[in-house]
């Protein structure tokens, strides 16, 4: 192996430029998701070997078009390249260019440059350049920017070899800034150097632009930084303007010496033509509902096959263990406990892979830009912005990268209602909820000759949680009351197929995360929730069994009725028997009972888990080598005892579904909006408004319909 | 010809001009930075089905701006 130590190379680029093309053609499979320290800011990074087996680990920076940031995203490039003396600085810069758009993306390349970091520039889409009929001299562009260009292309990995055999090469940092500080600055440009040791003029003068603080300077340096723009009477951003000019004149007179052929826009004209049906009036419209109608119903058609077999084949799996290991409290823990809640996670892969498919394809293709663009106006008025749409749409998987995905959404208003209803519209962890509910009380019948009806009334609470998530933000936008400028300002990307490894990609990248990052929790509460409902206070449940035999020997009970007598009676009895009965007054106005309870309490962790708990609470001592019921059977078969009929009669069954659909069960959630909202304040408002949504709304449901 | 400065906004679809200048400054530093600079050619390319937002060629690519975004853009045409 290789001794030396790894090499660290940051990616910097435009939104689409190719930047997560080359990140996943360099990485494969090698990546993973961590925090940067100290910032809540996901840090995407891979392993990549370089020629003369020289590792690297290759860290993928949010997109962006300079070095000024405009959202939370952004901020993270500058604090990256800014920090020249820590763990981790990067050795080296690859900027990604887009060929056919090599202005604008060179504003950012010079910005880089200029911070005194070794510089790459790889110039992507080389073969639209080439369609495009654009030319340039790279080796006079590479002698003017005074770093290695490499053309590349990074749909189908072209250029990619030269690329690593550059990155694996000693290279300084370019000695001649691009765009000398202004003459003005000078001075305070040189105290601050003096002052903190900083290597360059630019890395000095962005210390004093940025509009935040920077993290990584810490208190005693960034008090020198404010004491500096205070003698000198600056503040941040106040020369932005005047440099942006600066570096574009720059800019203009490179490209001047360097084109060979410039582009005359004709190869956009499928992309213009496209645009003229996709963003049509009406056709728009239809085009895009439609969509999202094929989304609703693939996940419903196509992950049903494979959840069917993921839950049978738990159920098979737990019956055997019970039969072939001896018993004990070890053994009930593993096939009870453990593996349905394995089961309990990996249920959600199907769909989960379903929509991140949809998603990831809508974005790589350019249709995302085209959905915010036809929803700005509408989504305006209801204090969101257009890109808000992203968010929401992806909090139809799960809200928890859908409230992450919100740092795009610049304004602050308009990110924190985004993020305060994005949980009203359902999540793929409803879907199994919904699934089950849906199961019991719809019929699986066709209506007017093809639509499902269960497909239907699944598709009515997705567009419940929407309509309620539209409502919210129209009561918060009243209620919070800031100025501030609202814009959207947003690159129209020319259409393009999708790259399909990137979809591959993007779903093993969201599967991972869930499968470990929610699954987590998810496991730990199954096993939580299976001691709580097998074991209960003093010794009620060792004398279950003798206590059931004397109440109902006059019974003539079949030997599974007294065992499902015996069951009932040491869950009534375990502690999670106890909390349920504690909230029954509280939930017995909308139709549910103490097992019920049971769920909706151990749910608030994540709402997926109430289909954990009612099979847990319905498979305690009924799992046996004969026994494989699924969760539905067995929800099927469960009486109410008040009634005679069935637990789950379509007016608790609605009646639990809208509970679901507005509730706020989900611990991460949570967890992720205080995280991004930087305190307690608002997960505990949107705590309060949702449950109080749903605890209403369900009660009104029953009461209608019961 | 009236003496009122055009812009972006008042723009018809189809219509070429050349950036003037801005009447905003914090968010001319935005447009200048997505390559919207003084002297720049600039194209009206379409609007929304609502009328807004728009979409505007400049600097060899295709940008999307509301109308009141828009109208902060001078133009000479």
């Amino acid at each position: 192996m290789v001794s030396s130590k790894k090499l660290k190379i940051a990616l910097v680029g435009n939104p689409n430029s190719g930047k997560s093309s080359l990140f996943n053609y360099l990485t494969g499979l090698n990546q993973k998701i961590g925090n940067f320290p100290g910032v809540t800011v996901e840090k995407k990074s891979g392993f990549c070997l370089l020629p003369e087996n020289t590792p690297a680990e290759i860290i993928d920076l949010p997109g962006t078009y300079s070095i000024y940031p405009r959202s939370l995203d952004e901020e993270i490039v500058a604090e990256v390249l800014l920090d020249h003396n820590s763990a981790t600085t990067p050795d080296k810069v690859v900027v990604t260019v887009d060929a056919t758009n090599v202005k604008r993306g060179f504003l950012l390349l010079s910005q880089i440059i200029d911070m005194g970091l070794p510089t790459i520039l790889a110039l992507n889409m080389m073969d639209l350049a080439a369609k495009a009929g654009i030319n340039y001299d790279l080796n006079a562009m590479s002698k003017k920017l005074g770093i290695p260009v490499v053309p590349i292309n990074a749909r189908n990995g072209v250029g990619l070899d030269a690329l690593k055999k550059e990155l694996s090469k000693t290279q300084a940092a370019s000695e001649h800034p691009i765009n000398p500080v202004l003459k003005e600055l000078q001075n305070p440009i040189k105290e601050l150097r003096g002052k903190l040791g900083i290597d360059n003029d630019y890395e000095a003068y962005q210390f004093l632009e940025q509009p935040k603080t920077l993290k990584f300077l810490g208190k005693e340096k960034q008090k020198v930084v404010d004491n500096i723009r205070d003698k000198y009477e600056y503040f941040p951003g106040k020369f932005q303007g005047a440099e942006t000019i600066q570096r574009y004149s720059y800019i203009q007179n490179l490209l001047n010496d360097v084109t060979l052929k410039t582009s005359d826009h004709s190869w956009k004209k499928n992309s213009a033509r496209l645009d003229s049906i996709l963003l049509h009036k009406v056709w728009g419209y239809v085009i895009f509902f439609s969509i999202l109608f094929l989304i609703f119903q693939s996940i419903f058609a196509w992950a049903q096959v494979p959840m069917d077999f993921i839950d049978t084949a738990f159920a098979k799996l737990s019956s055997y263990l019970i039969s072939a290991l001896p018993s004990g409290p070890f053994s009930s823990l593993l096939a009870e406990g453990i593996v349905p809640g394995i089961g309990g996670i990996l249920i959600f892969i199907p769909q989960i892979a379903i929509l991140f498919a949809f998603i990831s394809i809508l974005e790589e293709s350019g249709y995302m830009a085209r959905v915010v663009f036809m929803m700005d106006k509408v989504m305006r008025k209801f204090g969101l912005n257009g890109k808000s749409v992203v968010p929401l749409m992806s909090g139809v998987a799960c809200a928890i990268p859908a409230i992450m995905a919100a740092r795009t959404i610049d304004n602050w208003k308009e990110r924190t209602i985004t993020i305060l209803v994005t949980p009203l519209m359902s999540c793929s962890a409803r879907l199994p909820v919904f699934t089950i509910l849906i199961a019991l009380i719809v019929p699986n019948q066709k209506a007017l000759g093809f639509f499902n009806l269960q497909g239907l009334a699944l598709m009515g609470l997705y567009l419940l949680g929407f309509l309620a998530a539209m409502g919210s933000a129209a009561v918060i936008k009243l209620l919070i009351r800031v100025k501030e400028r609202s814009y959207l300002i947003m690159e129209l990307p020319t259409y393009r197929i999708p790259k399909w490894s990137n979809v591959g990609y993007t779903i093993v990248e969201k599967t991972k995360a869930f499968v470990f990052e929610a699954g987590k929790i998810i496991l730990a509460i199954s096993v939580i929730l299976w001691v709580l409902a097998s074991y209960g206070p003093g010794d009620a449940l060792e004398k279950a069994e003798a206590k059931v035999l004397e109440e109902s020997k006059n019974l003539r009970l079949t030997e599974e009725g007294l065992a499902n007598r015996i069951a009932a009676y040491k869950l009534e009895h375990s502690y999670a028997g106890i909390i349920g009965k504690g909230i029954e007054p509280i939930i017995r106005p909308l139709g549910y009972d103490w097992k019920i309870g049971i769920a909706l309490i151990t749910s608030f962790a994540a709402r997926e888990v109430f289909v954990g708990t009612i099979a847990t609470i319905y498979s305690i001592g009924t799992v046996s080598d004969s026994d494989t019921a699924t969760i539905q059977e067995r929800l099927r078969t469960e009486i109410n005892p008040e009634t005679g009929g069935p637990r789950f009669t379509p007016a608790v069954g609605f009646s639990l579904l809208v509970f679901y659909t507005f509730a706020m069960q989900c611990m991460s959630t949570l967890a992720i909006v205080y995280r991004e909202t930087k305190g307690w304040k608002w997960p505990l408002i949107q705590l309060t408004y949702m449950t109080a949504l749903a605890y209403f709304s369900a009660l009104l449901v029953y009461q209608l319909l019961s | 010809m009236s003496g009122r400065i055009k812009n972006v906004a008042e723009m018809r679809p189809g219509e070429v001009a050349i950036v003037s200048g801005f009447t905003d400054e914090q968010l001319s530093v935005k447009l200048m930075e997505m390559g919207c600079l003084p002297g720049t050619v600039v194209r009206f390319n379409f609007t929304a089905p609502f009328g807004d937002p728009i979409c505007i060629s400049i600097s060899g690519y295709e940008l999307s701006l509301r109308l009141e975004e828009a109208s902060t853009i001078s133009i000479i045409n």
